[in-house]
């Protein structure tokens, strides 16, 4: 009796205990889902807040690499873009150092050429090359030498850095200077760095000329010290020099000449009119 | 904006003028004339300047003497100075510098470099 009493009670605990296990997994199984199903919900939530529509993982990632293909695509073009327009920068830059070099050699061309008829005065025609040959191209000994029509000579009528006087008296055809007063052509001595002073043999002659005229010459025998070789400017202000300055001598003559004539002429008719 | 006043101070009126072409590319200067030292010093003790920019050899009195003068004046020992002349050397250089000078212009003149000393001593924008 109290064996089968015993055996009877240890086959219920038995029982009990099993029931209790099933119910220990099944909570453990709710526990899991719960978990499970509270992440599924915050993902969804984030993914509304992102805008992203719902769908299947493979959906998401197609989309994503769509959208970065795209991106992509689209970094390449601005990056392009940005080439283009870094290069056109470079060339608005060059363009704008260029315009500046030819505003500034305009301008230098423009107050030589202001300067120059300016005055009908000879001595100052001749006083404002000097000024231009100094300040504008850096001539440092040089000479203004004009054509005596009568016998073919060509006589410094004003210097700088040395006297006019020992300039010598040059025949057209003569040398250099006398060359290039009767071709009309513009001389550059072939080696700036090792010229000698030689007052037959200039450093430069640029001959004085009203259309194909030559009325006199420039010539430079040296430049300031700090000017080793000449610039593009001074080419233009020579080639400038050659016609206005010309122009201002004989104009500055012309009205010397009227000016004394009509001196004469006043002087005449007071004379008899007294 | 504000209005510097500038005087140039040149026996060359062909000089003179380059330089006021120049200068008139920088918006707001007043730009004075002087035909040498001592019209310079002439305007300078009836206008205040912001800037002088002066040639070296000039007749009656030279640049130099100018700096000197106008370097011992309390009311213009500050003020900006840009000495233009034909010499190159560094001796020349430092004497002008030692005189006062604030910066140094050899010719033939560039109006870049004009500009540039310009905008440097009167801190204007590039």
């Amino acid at each position: 009796m109290n064996e089968d009493e015993h055996r009877r009670a240890s086959s219920r605990a038995e029982e009990f205990l099993q029931v209790f296990k099933k119910g220990a997994e099944f909570t453990q199984e709710l526990l899991k889902e719960n978990e499970r199903l509270r992440f599924q919900v915050l993902k969804l939530q984030e993914e509304r807040k992102k805008g992203v529509p719902v769908g299947s993982d493979n959906e998401i990632i197609a989309k994503l690499q769509k959208r970065i293909e795209e991106l992509e695509k689209e970094k390449a073009e601005i990056l392009d873009r940005i080439k283009e327009v870094e290069a056109e920068n470079l060339d608005f830059a060059n363009r704008y150092v260029d315009i500046e070099n030819e505003n500034n050699m305009l301008a230098n061309l423009y107050i030589a050429s202001y300067q120059l008829h300016s005055t009908l005065d000879f001595n100052e025609v001749l006083q404002i090359i000097l000024e231009i040959i100094i300040n504008l191209i850096g001539g440092e000994q040089f000479a203004v030498m004009l054509l005596d029509e009568k016998t073919n000579t060509l006589r410094a009528v004003a210097s700088e850095g040395f006297e006019k006087e020992e300039l010598p008296v040059v025949s057209l055809g003569d040398g250099i200077i006398g060359t290039m007063a009767k071709t009309g052509e513009n001389y550059f001595v072939d080696e700036l760095e090792s010229y000698q002073k030689d007052l037959h043999s200039p450093m430069v002659c640029i001959p004085l000329k009203i259309k194909e005229h030559v009325i006199g010459v420039i010539v430079i025998y040296s430049l300031l010290e700090q000017k080793s070789r000449f610039a593009e400017v001074d080419y233009e202000l020579f080639t400038l020099l050659a016609g206005h300055a010309a122009t201002a001598i004989f104009s500055s003559k012309l009205y010397s000449e009227s000016e004394r004539k009509l001196t004469t002429i006043q002087g005449f008719i007071d004379l008899m009119t007294k | 904006m504000a209005t510097y006043k500038v005087l140039i101070v040149e026996d060359s009126p062909t000089m003179r003028q380059l330089i006021v072409f120049a200068l008139k590319r920088l918006r707001g200067l007043q730009i004075v004339e002087a035909n040498d030292g001592v019209d310079g010093l002439k305007k300078l003790s009836t206008e205040k300047f912001d800037l002088i920019l002066t040639d070296i050899n000039m007749p009656i009195m030279d640049g130099l003497k100018l700096v000197s003068l106008v370097r011992n004046d309390p009311g213009y020992k500050d003020v900006p100075i840009v000495i233009i002349t034909t010499e190159g050397a560094n001796e020349d250089r430092e004497r002008a510098l030692a005189l006062g000078a604030n910066e140094y212009i050899t010719k033939p003149i560039q109006t870049t470099k004009i500009l540039e000393s310009a905008r440097r001593l009167l801190n204007l924008p590039g």
